[in-house]
């Protein structure tokens, strides 16, 4: 699927698709709704946790993970109206600066999952510059396939907290569902811990 | 939400003539293997946050509402080390909905509730939401225990950790105002 959209805005799962390519051990959290069903269409995976609900808690069940294995890469993956529900978790991260944290922002300025209404960033809030604000260092906009390349390589390099939008098209997409929350989260701590993960 | 009497913040949390709980709970959490602690500031826990802040084994993340902390311990989870959050009963509203989330993926996430708004309250806008606390907690399928004296606290909390823990659920100790010294701001001026 070609990345780059007609208006020029980019295709979110083919976005999604770049983003995990040569994954590694990348543990990815997604807000609830469309990035969610980008993650599950991205193909299934044991460090790939979408949230089914928790509207406004990506970011922070991301942070409570990169604190938990500072070793690896964890990247949040959500949507602009998601982020704005939970804008203080963006000052709180930042202050936190966990080195292997990234939050990625899919950003089509509405709510898509409720009949497109519009979103604050359609309206003129900008993400990156509240990012920016909170103290986030290193803050990526790209607009198309080589700046998705590039901020898949900031997101394994876990150099400090990393702030992303990416400005996507506002497309309606079949609905891929992820797996059952107790399944997920059983076999998430396995794949970070071992066995030891299924007994108390 | 922060407590609307950050004046009184540097006052002792406890009469001086009560047992050193809040030394017990660090304790407590230390033995539990707690490694990350999220806080809203709160008077009620000042100390314990100066102990945790102190100890190397862990790490005091500061949040800017409670619900973050909620997330922040199920992600410790899910990343297999244990987190708890801290706060007081104005937060418990904060993370209605946030609680779905250690609900429905079962994971273990304890709190440690310092309670305003019941034993002695001065400030009319403590009061709803302190006697809205255990209900709110229960229509979530927390699982609480209540401290009324300050020699229950650490047995009370460890009870709530090893619940967390080994039955992977959010669970809650709601440690009583009378435990914490009736506030009378009145008094103070």
């Amino acid at each position: 699927m070609a990345m780059v959209a007609k208006d020029g805005r980019l295709h979110r799962r083919a976005v999604v698709a770049a983003l995990l390519e040569d994954r590694g051990g990348l543990a990815v959290v997604s807000g609830l709704g469309a990035p969610a069903w980008d993650l599950a269409a991205a193909g299934d995976h044991a460090l790939s946790l979408p949230l089914w609900g928790a509207m406004g808690g990506a970011a922070m069940v991301g942070l409570g993970l990169a604190l938990a294995q500072p070793g690896r890469p964890v990247m949040v993956l959500t949507g602009d109206g998601e982020m704005m529900m939970g804008l203080g978790a963006l000052a709180t991260i930042a202050v936190a600066a966990p080195a292997n944290l990234s939050v990625v922002v899919l950003d089509n300025g509405v709510y898509g999952e409720t009949g497109m209404q519009p979103a604050h960033s359609s309206a003129g809030v900008d993400l990156v510059q509240i990012a920016r604000g909170c103290g986030f260092s290193r803050l990526a906009e790209p607009t198309d396939p080589a700046g998705i390349a590039a901020l898949r390589a900031q997101v394994h390099a876990c150099a400090g907290p990393l702030f992303a939008r990416v400005a996507i098209d506002p497309e309606k997409l079949p609905l891929v569902l992820p797996p059952e929350a107790i399944v997920l989260k059983n076999r998430f701590r396995e794949a970070v811990m071992g066995r030891d993960a299924l007994y108390a | 939400m922060p407590p609307p009497d950050s004046l009184t913040a540097a006052r002792p949390p406890a009469p001086a003539a009560a047992p050193d709980w809040p030394a017990g709970l660090h304790r407590a959490l230390s033995r539990a293997g707690v490694t990350q602690v999220g806080i809203v500031p709160d008077a009620g826990h000042a100390a314990l946050i100066r102990l945790c802040e102190a100890d190397p084994a862990m790490r005091v993340v500061r949040l800017t509402t409670e619900e973050e902390g909620i997330a922040l311990a199920g992600g410790a989870w899910l990343g297999g080390t244990r987190g708890v959050v801290l706060m007081q009963s104005s937060g418990v509203g904060n993370c209605i909905n946030m609680l779905s989330l250690p609900a429905t993926y079962q994971l273990a996430v304890p709190m440690l509730i310092t309670m305003r708004g019941e034993w002695g309250e001065f400030n009319a806008m403590q009061v709803p939401m302190g006697q809205a606390t255990l209900a709110c907690l229960q229509a979530m399928n927390v699982v609480t225990n209540h401290a009324e004296r300050a020699e229950d606290v650490v047995e009370a909390a460890e009870a709530t950790l090893n619940l967390a823990f080994n039955t992977w659920r959010p669970a809650a100790t709601l440690i009583g105002q009378r435990v914490l010294g009736a506030k009378n701001f009145k008094e103070l001026t």
